[in-house]
């Protein structure tokens, strides 16, 4: 069974079909990028991942847990901007990450002091101990998002969500991040869903590269159908397709 | 160059807002000096010399039969009304405009009702208010409370539904409840709007309570001045004038510097 499976997911709003017969399963630890036009469905698949929203029809089951009727702690996400709670130093925003869970938002005494040292290891694997104090509206563009992740992993999420995390980055700090998200991941193995517009982006970092299309399409009423997934690319060993077929299939190795 | 790149230096823009109150002052002056030259008798326009002296009388020298200064008198009871009511405005609608801004039960119920609540004169209601509540220190009160509660409500609702969307699906990502992302979330980033809100709506609140001072009362500021009025002391109005307009602009001055120190991460990103 794999970690988690989409099984023939619709998403409708109104008469308007967004998404329609979705189904994708994924193993733990896979890295899935997702990509599409934009209109066409994928931010929606990923806030139904995110359990913002409920699928019309269909389930999204997480190890083989129910569907989700709102986010909770299993998911972690990154949006494009506002990921960060700008009224809370970096330091109280990791620790945001295990203290809202508690009744009053807060941790007291040891279990405080305990939870701001791993804050301070988060902020020194991020590269952001030097900023600790400071609030993220005095941080770089870079800077909140590798914050942001940082957050998110503090919480220890089933699966990350990243809906387009660099798309208002520049292109020197959006490689940085790349390295960066895959240190990160080589270090957790965390199961990742990405939302990106840059198909180079999707196919670098991802293991699989999911792409949404309308499959069907009504020239006199365009919301009729909706998007599916209608490429499912292996984006393993950068992208360079069957570079281990020979460990899947010995026999076709040359005698 | 144009009009709008001008821009007057240090000493000019010191020089620029010192004018309106010295010509302010000058104007008065002359027209009072006018008048009393026609009539040394006349109260309309008191000359700045007799209201300075009519301020030291009034704030140092007791009353006769009660032997209190009435000044401080009036300013602490209409002190304690004031912020008595604009407090209980300020917590009420913290807690109505969390509620309307974050659950969509409580936005059905009760946002329309606000809405219509805040275009009810609240002065037109004085009369039902001191029928209701007497004519003591409860019924000034509640005139501030409805007269400014449903609009700080309905300003402060708006601020938590305009939190980024992002930002309340992230706390829940991060396990928060209900309480948790009122209270951590959306409560630190409205109390600077609380803030601005209440120096906002300090104007209204020293209207309704002067206005309801001026009806019904036996001290406080508004009293006294409708009292003297029947004896046209136009020099003890104009100091308690003056008072009040201090007042107003201390308290103002308290709130903004309070607001600077209290929240640094307003003014991180500047």
């Amino acid at each position: 069974m794999s970690f988690v499976s989409v099984r023939n997911v619709w998403q409708r709003y109104g008469d308007r079909s967004i998404l329609e017969r979705v189904n994708v399963s994924v193993d733990e630890g896979e890295f899935i990028s997702i990509v599409g036009a934009s209109g066409c469905g994928k931010s929606t698949f990923l806030r139904m991942l995110l359990a913002e929203e409920r699928p019309f029809r269909g389930e999204i089951s997480i190890d083989g847990g129910e569907t989700a009727v709102e986010p909770n702690r299993e998911r972690g996400v990154v949006f494009q901007r506002y990921s960060v709670f700008p009224h809370l130093t970096v330091r109280n925003n990791l620790i945001a990450g295990e203290s809202f869970a508690n009744p009053l938002g807060r941790l007291r005494g040891a279990a405080r002091k305990e939870a701001a040292d791993r804050a301070d290891r988060m902020l020194e694997r991020i590269g952001l101990n030097h900023v600790a104090d400071q609030y993220p509206a005095a941080l770089s563009g870079g800077m909140q998002q590798r914050l942001a992740i940082g957050q998110a992993m503090t919480a220890k999420p089933r699966i990350l969500l990243l809906d387009e995390p660099f798309g208002a980055l520049d292109p020197g700090t959006r490689v940085q991040m790349h390295d960066f998200l895959m240190e990160l991941r080589a270090e957790t193995n965390m199961t990742v869903f990405m939302v990106t517009h840059d198909l180079q982006e999707g196919f670098k970092l991802g293991d699989r590269v999911l792409v949404f299309d309308k499959p069907r399409w009504d020239p006199q009423d365009p919301g009729l159908f909706g998007a599916t997934v209608t490429y499912d690319f292996d984006a393993s060993n950068d992208g360079v397709p069957f570079q281990d077929i020979l460990d899947q299939y010995p026999s076709l190795a040359a005698g | 160059m144009r009009l709008i790149n001008h821009i007057p230096g240090r000493p000019g823009s010191v020089i620029l807002a010192a004018l309106p109150f010295v010509a302010l002052l000058v104007a008065y002056s002359v027209a009072s000096d006018l008048r009393l030259e026609a009539n040394p008798q006349d109260k309309l326009l008191p000359a700045p010399g007799t209201i300075l002296e009519t301020a030291q009388r009034l704030f140092t020298e007791p009353d006769k039969r009660s032997k209190e200064i009435l000044l401080w008198n009036d300013t602490f009871a209409s002190l304690a009304r004031l912020l008595g009511g604009v407090g209980i405005s300020a917590l009420l609608s913290l807690l109505l405009g969390l509620a309307i801004g974050l659950l969509p039960y409580a936005r059905s119920a009760l946002s329309s009702f606000i809405a219509v609540l805040s275009m009810v004169p609240p002065l037109a209601l004085l009369p039902i208010l001191f029928i209701m509540f007497g004519l003591g220190e409860l019924s000034k009160v509640v005139l501030i409370i409805i007269g400014i509660t449903p609009f700080m409500t309905r300003d402060l609702a708006q601020r938590v539904m305009e939190i980024p969307k992002e930002q309340i699906v992230k706390a829940q990502t991060l396990g928060a409840s209900s309480a948790v992302i009122a209270l951590r979330v959306a409560l630190p980033q409205i109390l600077p709007r609380l803030i601005s809100n209440v120096r906002l709506s300090l104007g209204s609140a020293w209207l309704f309570l002067i206005a309801a001072e001026a009806v019904a009362s036996n001290v406080g500021l508004g009293y006294r001045i409708f009292l003297v009025r029947r004896y046209l002391a136009m020099d003890v109005i104009l100091t308690y004038v003056i008072w009040i307009t201090l007042l107003a602009f201390v308290i103002d001055w308290l709130l903004k510097t309070l607001s600077r120190r209290a929240f640094p991460w307003m003014e991180a990103g500047l």
